[in-house]
């Protein structure tokens, strides 16, 4: 409760409170816009989209458009790939990346801070610098051109950012708890397996599906090692549907643009809160 | 089990060293094999003529590349790009996002719309980003030119392009710059804003004596970042216009990508890529240099 609160004052706050619900509204539109034209594009039949007065809304709402999107592209292998690729990267990422960061969670050494500078330069450095040795020694070993060395990039290319949301989930468990453990006479392994690990389960799932998004979403690599289309992850198959010289059938293409954000849009929504105090626990932290 | 006191300290120790070397290595072997080694071994094929498809050996050719990089006009161009793109995004970026967190931060109705849709573009490959936006700039079928009564090719024009982009890199980064802000802004302890009022401090007084030193630290590791991922974008201007028109969208790593898998010029590429890497770690490290003088202040 204001003491002084005069009449001037009040007419000041209040034009105050209707600037910032303006502003507020701006934001929703320009963050809203694009998103419901998507929508909107996704579901209108051929004859609405061909015109120079486009409506906002589809006046004849249709789901044809899906169809077609399955038609032309194979979206269900293409989900496929992308589902072994991300899965398979976010399972096997934890599962290294949790060991090493309960280390550098709990002890101080070298080591620790070379993972933790590593951590912040890994975010640094151009991907054609990665990528065109990796496409050397991939092409070696024959594995262009498939998922599961997609799946080896991956692994690699998630695990700074698992090993950042890691150490700070490991960290927020207490020490004291793995202390009773040794004075048990539980060794490192048991006590991280026995111990930490159902503690740290819901950060482990947060970093495996924000490893699985996170991969899931990936265009560069996935460009750039998968040739075939049979091969190829959902990200690649979709730039299909732009058409050499941009042509596109702009009714499917919405409608596969759409599908292939619904896996990491679910996922994200459910982890989201997980994500934001990961990364800024990591953030601050360094 | 029965242990002796005396003992059992440098045992422990030592087992618990040889455990946590068991412990990082799984992770530890797989970034050296595929991250470090291919960093250096990319740096390393900069000095070098390598090619794809070619069948005599690579040879080492020295700073070659590199001279022919500084001469390589179409390079500096799609540089100087890269850069107007990277601050022409990241600064707008974290000034508006710094007043949508502002007002999230606020007891306003609707915001939670506002928290809802800063997370959709978040969760979207960058893929769906750029072809969502091109069905919005599209010259006939898109809603930008039915909104404003206009009839341009937005991303096809050469003035309009590189903004229009632009534009798509901002909203594309939005999300995350308001989420690290708003997370930051929830720190700041509501008594001192309250006790600034008290003095009568004006709401930009508050903000400068009691908001922004609280939300620094996040501030400039989010804004680092964003400049970061900026310089190496790629999807996003692949999808929309893919360099064009007339290389006026070309940033560096779309440059770069040509160069190394449709012309097959590895050495050359590689080349660029370290020029990258120099000035962003210089960026950085000025950065970085400012950041500690200003914890100093």
């Amino acid at each position: 409760m204001r003491p002084t609160a005069n009449r001037r004052s009040t007419a000041r706050r209040r034009a105050g409170r209707a600037g910032q619900y303006l502003a507020l509204l701006c934001y929703l539109v320009f963050l809203a816009f694009p998103l419901l034209w998507l929508l909107s594009t996704a579901f209108k039949p051929p004859r609405e989209l061909a015109t120079l007065h486009p409506t906002w809304l589809p006046e004849h709402p249709t789901w044809d458009n899906f169809r077609q999107a399955f038609d032309e592209q194979p979206l269900l292998r293409a989900a496929a790939n992308s589902l072994l690729a991300a899965g398979g990267a976010a399972l096997i990422a934890v599962v290294l990346a949790t060991p090493m960061a309960y280390v550098m969670a709990r002890r101080r050494s070298l080591l620790t801070r070379a993972a933790t500078g590593w951590v912040v330069v890994s975010q640094a450095f151009p991907f054609v610098l990665v990528i065109i040795p990796l496409f050397l020694v991939l092409k070696r070993l024959h594995l262009i051109n498939s998922v599961p060395g997609l799946v080896l990039v991956y692994v690699t290319w998630s695990l700074p950012f698992a090993l950042w949301m890691l150490t700070g989930y490991v960290r927020a468990v207490p020490a004291e708890l793995e202390e009773a453990a040794a004075v048990d006479g539980a060794g490192r392994l048991r006590t991280l397996v026995s111990v930490i690990a159902p503690l740290l389960a819901p950060g482990i799932v947060a970093t495996a599906l924000f490893a699985f998004i996170t991969a899931w979403n990936e265009f560069f690599f996935a460009l750039v090692l998968l040739k075939s289309p049979e091969k190829q992850t959902m990200p690649v198959v979709l730039t299909h549907f732009l058409g050499d010289e941009g042509v596109a059938d702009l009714g499917p293409l919405a409608a596969a643009s759409l599908l292939a954000t619904l896996p990491s849009l679910v996922l994200f929504s459910v982890i989201q809160r997980r994500i934001t105090g990961g990364m800024l626990a990591g953030a601050v932290k360094n | 089990m029965p242990r002796s006191p005396a003992t059992a300290p440098p045992a422990a120790a030592r087992r618990s060293e040889a455990g946590a070397w068991f412990l990082v290595l799984p992770a530890l072997i797989p970034i050296l094999v595929l991250s470090v080694g291919p960093l250096l071994y990319g740096i390393a094929l900069a000095f070098t003529d390598a090619q794809s498809g070619r069948t005599e050996p690579t040879q080492w050719i020295g700073t070659l590349n590199f001279q022919d990089l500084r001469h390589d006009t179409l390079f500096w161009e799609s540089f100087r790009i890269g850069l107007l793109w990277a601050v022409g995004v990241t600064v707008p970026q974290f000034l508006l996002s710094l007043g949508l967190a502002l007002l999230l931060n606020q007891d306003l109705r609707f915001r939670w719309a506002a928290r809802v849709l800063a997370i959709v573009p978040w969760a979207m490959p960058e893929v769906v980003v750029g072809i969502m936006w091109r069905l919005v700039y599209h010259p006939d079928a898109g809603i930008l030119n039915e909104a404003l009564g206009t009839e341009r090719d937005w991303l096809g024009s050469l003035g309009t392009a590189l903004p229009a982009v632009i534009v798509v890199g901002i909203w594309a980064g939005m999300p995350q710059t308001t989420v690290a802000l708003l997370a930051g802004l929830q720190n700041v302890p509501r008594e001192l804003h309250e006790a600034a009022e008290m003095d009568g401090a004006g709401p930009w007084r508050r903000f400068r004596t009691v908001t922004w030193p609280a939300i620094r630290p996040v501030a400039l590791a989010i804004s680092a970042l964003g400049f970061i991922w900026n310089v190496n974008a790629f999807a996003l201007v692949y999808v929309l216009t893919n360099g064009g028109p007339g290389g006026r969208t070309r940033l560096p790593m779309l440059f770069a990508y040509e160069e190394a898998f449709r012309y097959g010029q590895f050495g050359y590429a590689a080349a660029m890529g370290c020029v990258m890497v120099a000035v962003v770690s210089l960026l950085l490290a000025v950065f970085l240099v400012g950041r500690l003088k200003g914890d100093d202040a």
